[in-house]
């Protein structure tokens, strides 16, 4: 027989016992689909953490806070300390990873900036500015991000903020334009925009600062970012007419060290701070607390697939014996016709592949299908918070692979009763009755 | 002087082992004209099927020889042996096997399909076997729709599609009505006769067995008398 034939018959056989081939590829197909949506899964949270850490892009930065002795649910709140405690007037954002955090002080600048290991410091400093307008389009109330200085922005249009430059920068977030009155991003680089700010004395000013950027949205919130010259500018202006016993306080602080440092470096900087009772967080570390549960539930989920496939394997074998054992007459038919061995074995697998194929493509299929149109409900409603996160991303590649893994297994489980169809003598198939 | 097709030398076959040895066949010696009918006559349990089995090469005797046009059948295997059994031989069968859920026509392609024979001529091949047997119209019907009759006249085409020089029939009436069974008769015997294939026809009636040119008398795995009527 040709091999063209072999395939030929192998699939008209798979399509002659409708019902048996339709409940074998049923549990081939719960298996890979559940294997295609994990690996989306797996591949839209990696596809964005990856961008959001390569927004990040400084990997020698570190978010410094002050250490407070963290609530936990079991001991109740812990003591009130004077000295540590101080109410937290400048509305600091806090990190991922802490529970609560104090606020750093002038002192506590210089003391981060005398650890060793550290190269700079760069408070963070959390703005209130009361209103930002474009021409004529009205006023509207504007958010500063107080890390600014962390991230490298995941840019729509524009360039990163220079802060170098003496010029005002702002880089707006992509969902200020429609409201502020821009017709798009590109639009909107160059732009003069107007920032009010109130001073100390309740003195009303407006700064003016140029948009050098438009910027997708991040996991770090969704405020404007400003660089340096239009920071110190509004810094100061909201500072007119302050007390000078009145102190500035800061949420947080930015520290870099040396680029390049070992992991084991960074840790001993991370063990320096904490004996001065300050805590580091670098961006991969509060990324990593996103990340590690995430792929803790898609690996779960991945476990459930291959439970799944293990038992297709068995109802493989099972159907595949049954057909065989079915089939008996129809084997040593052909074997007495002079069908060789390898042929018949070679018609069985084909078949079991065959089915593996079917179950696993229509798989694939019907999950990218509802999967995209799940990913995209999911982000307009439940992830609207996280702009470029697409829960479920399908590559070609993961799932060309979850075919061939799954027609790899389905091969696998064919091979006993393949060999047993191809050893039968065509004698004993014949006096069956 | 007539050239033989199969030769048998001292045949024995036997089943199972120790105790529950059976000697199916103890000896069996016999010639086949190339171009004669041959009846194998006996009693059910006798030994006819083992021993047309053997003849056809589908089983191996526990010993004695068989010459296949004169060469020793013993020595073929692996593609070879499948070369011979594709194209030499055809087989009909009590119980038809024809394969279900498939169609006539596709029932018929299949020794052609097993030779490696392309789609196209396989099909006319085919179509021109159902022809013969007037099926023609029935080609694309469903094998396991059609009646005793013919279901067999399907099986005697597909024995025929790839021009044997041997077909083999055990029994081919036995599932049939007497009258539809003389038909199925006269069609294996018509070919015999004016196609000049080899038929050797296993069967238990006397009647059927005086229409060939020879028969052979099986009684408990020996050759006990032999006839010749032609
Ligand atoms: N595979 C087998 N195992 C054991 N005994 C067998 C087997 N095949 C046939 N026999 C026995 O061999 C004897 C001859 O069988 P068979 O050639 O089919 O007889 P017939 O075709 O004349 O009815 C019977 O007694 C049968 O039971
Ligand atoms: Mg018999």
């Amino acid at each position: 027989m040709k091999f063209r034939d072999v395939i030929g018959t192998a699939i008209a056989s798979t399509f002659r016992s409708k019902l048996r081939t339709t409940l074998t590829v049923i549990a081939i197909f719960i298996g890979a689909f559940t294997l295609t949506i994990t690996s989306a899964i797996g591949t839209g949270v990696s596809s964005y953490i990856n961008t959001q850490v390569a927004s990040i892009g400084n990997p020698n930065v570190m978010t410094v806070t002050k250490t407070v002795a963290v609530t936990s649910t079991n001991s109740g709140p812990s003591k009130y300390d004077p000295s540590t405690s101080s109410s937290n007037t400048q509305g600091a954002r806090q990190g991922f990873g802490n529970a609560s955090a104090g606020v750093l002080t002038a002192m506590d600048i210089s003391a981060i900036k005398a650890t060793s290991g550290v190269l700079s410091v760069a408070p963070s400093i959390r703005l209130t500015p009361d209103y930002i307008q474009y021409g004529g389009n009205g006023k509207y109330v504007l958010t500063l991000s107080a890390d600014a200085a962390l991230t490298k922005a995941d840019l729509a249009s524009g360039a990163q903020l220079n802060d170098s430059s003496t010029a005002n920068e702002i880089m707006l977030p992509t969902t200020y334009l429609t409201n502020l009155g821009f017709s798009s991003a590109k639009q909107a680089i160059g732009q003069t925009v107007a920032i009010g700010v109130t001073d100390y004395v309740g003195q009303q000013h407006v700064v003016n600062a140029t948009v050098t950027g438009i910027q997708n949205e991040t996991l770090f919130g969704a405020g404007a970012s400003a660089n340096t010259a239009l920071t110190d500018i509004l810094q100061q202006t909201e500072a007119t007419g302050r007390p000078a016993s009145v102190l500035t306080n800061y949420a947080s602080a930015t520290i870099t060290f040396k680029n390049g440092s070992t992991p084991a470096q960074v840790t001993q900087l991370k063990k320096a701070l904490t004996n001065e009772g300050y805590t580091g967080q670098t961006v991969a570390d509060r990324l990593g607390t996103f990340e590690t549960v995430i792929n803790g539930i898609v690996g779960v989920l991945d476990a459930f697939a291959v439970i799944a496939l293990i038992a297709a394997g068995f109802g493989i074998i099972n159907t595949l014996l049954m057909s065989v054992q079915e089939r008996t007459r129809e084997i040593g038919l052909m074997k007495a016709m002079g069908m060789g061995g390898g042929r018949i074995y070679a018609l069985f697998s084909l078949e079991v592949i065959f089915i593996g194929f079917l179950g696993s493509a229509i798989g694939a299929l019907v999950a990218i299908v509802l999967g995209s149109v799940a990913s995209r409900i999911l982000s307009r409603r439940l992830l609207a918070d996280l702009p470029g996160l697409h829960l479920l991303q399908f590559a070609p590649a993961s799932i060309a692979t979850i075919i061939l893994v799954v027609m790899g297994i389905a091969f696998l489980a064919g091979t006993l009763p393949a060999r047993r169809a191809s050893r039968q003598n065509p004698i004993d198939a014949l006096r069956y009755e | 002087m007539t050239e033989s097709v199969l030769e048998a030398h001292d045949l024995a076959k036997s089943y199972g082992r120790g105790a529950n040895r059976f000697d199916a066949l103890k000896g069996v010696s016999l010639s086949i004209n190339r171009g004669e009918s041959l009846a194998i006559v006996g009693k059910s349990g006798s030994g006819k099927s083992t021993l047309m089995h053997l003849l056809a090469l589908l089983d191996r005797p526990s010993s004695g020889r068989i010459l296949l046009n004169g060469s020793d059948a013993a020595s073929l295997a692996g593609a070879t042996l499948n070369k011979a059994r594709n194209q030499t031989f055809g087989f009909v069968f009590q119980q038809f096997f024809l394969m279900p859920n498939t169609s006539v026509l596709d029932n018929v392609i299949l020794p052609l399909k097993i030779a490696g024979i392309g789609a196209r001529t396989r099909k006319r091949q085919a179509m021109d076997a159902l022809d013969a047997l007037g099926l023609a119209d029935k080609a694309k019907n469903n094998a396991t729709d059609l009646s005793g009759g013919q279901k067999q006249r399907v099986v005697i085409a597909r024995a025929l599609v790839n021009n044997p020089s041997v077909i083999f029939a055990d029994e081919p009436t036995g599932n049939l009505d007497s009258a539809t069974g003389e038909v199925v008769e006269d069609i294996l015997l018509d070919l015999n006769k004016e196609r000049g294939i080899t038929l050797v026809l296993v069967t238990h009636d006397p009647d059927l067995a005086e229409r060939c040119d020879r028969s052979i008398h099986v009684r408990d795995g020996l050759i006990v008398t032999q006839e010749q009527y032609a």
